[in-house]
């Protein structure tokens, strides 16, 4: 307490800012500098946004002047819509099956590297361990629609890599299976060709994460004589959860997108369209149907089910006990 | 003279053991991890392997069979993409979207975020709210209004509204990312140069800015690797086939009815997308790996 009382010796970094009178270099200076930025961006960004809550309540088709205000009749609709029902219900599996299939394989793998090493001395990782982080994240940089068309090629029935695998090894009822044309397994294979893409990243996400952790808990973790999977699941999930937590929400948003994975495997939303998502579904709506009212309101729905999403992850975390004195 | 090693042994064993070997089980350990990401390393190289070897095959050489070499290498498979799917256009496309893109959201962005990062001004706190706002919601719930934006500025379907799109959307990443930068900057060294007799925007542009270059150069594969695969947005605005961008341009298969698609120029129009980014990919590779840890870890 004796700090602030004392008169801060020059020099000291005291957050002095330049109170300077409202130069004409200073003037010219915010408006460039913090005007260009911001028209653009409230033009293209934020005024859509604003804008597309408003057209949510209108009859708006798109091209005629006619635009009238209907209330939350656009939401009622949609909440006895078979199809969109159906397109919000593969965005919830999705939601659910994406992430934490991606996070459980990304924790495992990071694990792996990071301590799965000798157990004597010093907590360390296994040896040449840096190509497997390398190679993994390589699918993150191919674009996404790029990953699904691939995938699609490795799904085809005749032609596809994974048929050819499986019939090799004398599997040979799947010398034509339909992966993305048979309703079981269409939304099991977007999944994972979708997974495929990102848990390099995540991986590289959680090494960062453990190797941030002071290692000496480990030690003494050992000395109690915990084995690996226990300190796994005691010791490292706990310290990283915000980690977790962020990549969470990071793979949410994209089990609620999904539009260019399922555009690229299943541009018609897949058999009985399971695995139609509403991306797809307001895309078509809007541009080849030309609801523009109807289909703003799914973008708006969508939205509230993204933030619900996020508020549900980060109410679940503190009521979890997240902590405490985590500063980000 | 093995018994006697053996009956050695156990008053060696309490010594500090630094060089002993790994114990059995410790190897086993390391073993299974190791194979685990073999498995896992394998999963992701051989659908890329196998995109490469397809593009070099006929078509019914790839309905033949998935793992047999070209009769001879179909490089004409290229050809055919880059001309006749119009891969070499758009590849032209987006280099020129992406590149302008990304250096005008770069210049833009470290703009905004050092004036929002160093000075106080009444409003500061609702611009940085409403850029958080663009972080979060998901860009289709502006698709719609966006369309009609463009239309009503005569930029539709035309590569200057593509790009001036991406550089709207683009921003509020490059922002926070900058924002924390710029934050960390010493406060001396602008006073310093004000003292000197630099106004704010050589101040900017002679100091700060060549001082936040590491900062920049993270956040610029980041818009790169996210602008290069942008998909909603040239899907939805820009719809003129002369102006198609990659993404665009490779979906066209995807939308094509099976047997008419050309399987080889198809794999060959994969290989032309992803190779750019993959050398960007192995150029940056500690840069950008090191980017995601500094991004998930403040």
């Amino acid at each position: 307490m004796t700090a602030p009382t004392q008169v801060a010796p020059p020099g000291t970094p005291a957050r002095r800012r330049r109170r300077g009178r409202w130069t004409l270099d200073k003037i010219s200076f915010m408006a460039v500098f913090l005007g260009v930025p911001l028209v653009i961006y409230l033009v293209f960004v934020i005024s859509p946004f604003a804008q597309s809550i408003y057209y949510s309540l209108t009859d708006w088709s798109g091209f005629s002047s006619t635009m009238n205000f209907v209330g939350l009749r656009n939401f009622r609709a949609l909440l006895s819509d078979d199809l969109f029902l159906r397109a919000l219900r593969n965005n919830v599996i999705l939601l659910i099956a994406l992430p934490i299939f991606t996070l459980v394989v990304a924790l495992i793998f990071a694990s792996l590297v990071t301590v799965a090493g000798s157990s004597r001395g010093q907590v360390r990782g296994l040896r040449n361990s840096g190509l497997y982080r390398v190679v993994s994240f390589f699918p993150y940089v191919i674009p996404g629609i790029v990953i699904g068309l691939i995938w699609a090629q490795i799904y085809d029935p005749s032609a596809g890599l994974l048929n050819g695998i499986l019939t090799g090894l004398g599997f040979d009822r799947f010398e034509s299976y339909p992966w993305l044309g048979d309703e079981r397994t269409a939304m099991a294979a977007s999944i994972f060709a979708m997974a495929w893409g990102g848990i390099g990243f995540y991986m590289v996400l959680f090494i960062a994460a453990i190797r941030g952790i002071d290692p000496q808990y480990y030690e003494a973790m050992r000395l109690d004589g915990a084995g690996r999977f226990s300190t796994a699941i005691h010791l490292t999930l706990p310290l990283i959860r915000d980690n977790v937590q962020t990549a969470y929400i990071y793979l949410g948003i994209a089990a609620l997108d999904g539009f260019v994975f399922m555009q690229a495997l299943n541009p018609a939303g897949g058999p009985d369209n399971s695995t139609l998502v509403m991306g797809q579904l307001l895309f078509r709506t809007a541009f080849t149907q030309g609801k523009f009212g109807y289909a703003t309101a799914m973008g708006v729905a969508l939205a509230i089910v993204t933030l619900a999403f996020a508020a549900l992850v980060f109410t679940v975390n503190r009521l979890t006990g997240a902590d405490k004195d985590t500063g980000r | 003279m093995t018994a006697t090693q053996t009956v050695a042994e156990p008053t060696v064993a309490p010594a500090p053991d630094r060089k002993a070997k790994d114990t059995p089980g410790e190897r086993a350990t390391a073993t299974v991890a190791h194979a685990v990401l073999i498995l896992w390393t394998i999963v992701v190289l051989v659908p890329m392997l196998w995109t490469l070897l397809s593009s070099f095959k006929t078509s019914s050489e790839i309905f033949a069979s998935p793992f047999h070499l070209p009769a001879t290498p179909q490089w004409i498979n290229y050809a055919h993409a880059w001309q006749q799917a119009g891969i070499g256009r758009a590849f032209l496309n987006t280099v020129i979207v992406v590149g302008v893109g990304v250096a005008v959201v770069m210049i833009l962005g470290a703009m905004c975020s050092y004036v929002l990062a160093r000075f106080q001004f009444p409003g500061r706190r609702v611009i940085y709210y409403l850029m958080l706002a663009g972080l979060t919601f998901p860009a289709f719930l502006a698709i719609v209004p966006l369309f009609f934006v463009l239309k009503n500025f005569g930029l539709l379907n035309t590569l200057p509204g593509l790009t001036l799109t991406y550089v709207a959307f683009a921003l509020p990443f490059t922002v926070f990312f900058l924002y924390a930068f710029f934050r960390t900057l010493p406060y001396e060294i602008g006073e310093a140069a004000a003292i000197d007799g630099a106004g704010e925007w050589k101040t900017f542009f002679l100091v700060m800015l060549p001082m936040a270059r590491p900062g920049m150069a993270s956040v610029a594969i980041f818009n790169f690797l996210g602008l290069w695969n942008q998909y909603l947005l040239p899907v939805a605005l820009n719809t003129t086939r002369s102006n198609w961008v990659l993404a665009q341009a490779i979906a066209s298969f995807a939308s094509q009815a099976g047997y008419r698609t050309d399987f080889g120029m198809l794999f060959a129009a994969v290989i032309i997308t992803i190779v750019p980014v993959l050398i960007v990919y192995i150029i940056f590779q500690r840069q950008l790996q090191g980017s995601v840890t500094a991004g998930s870890l403040k």
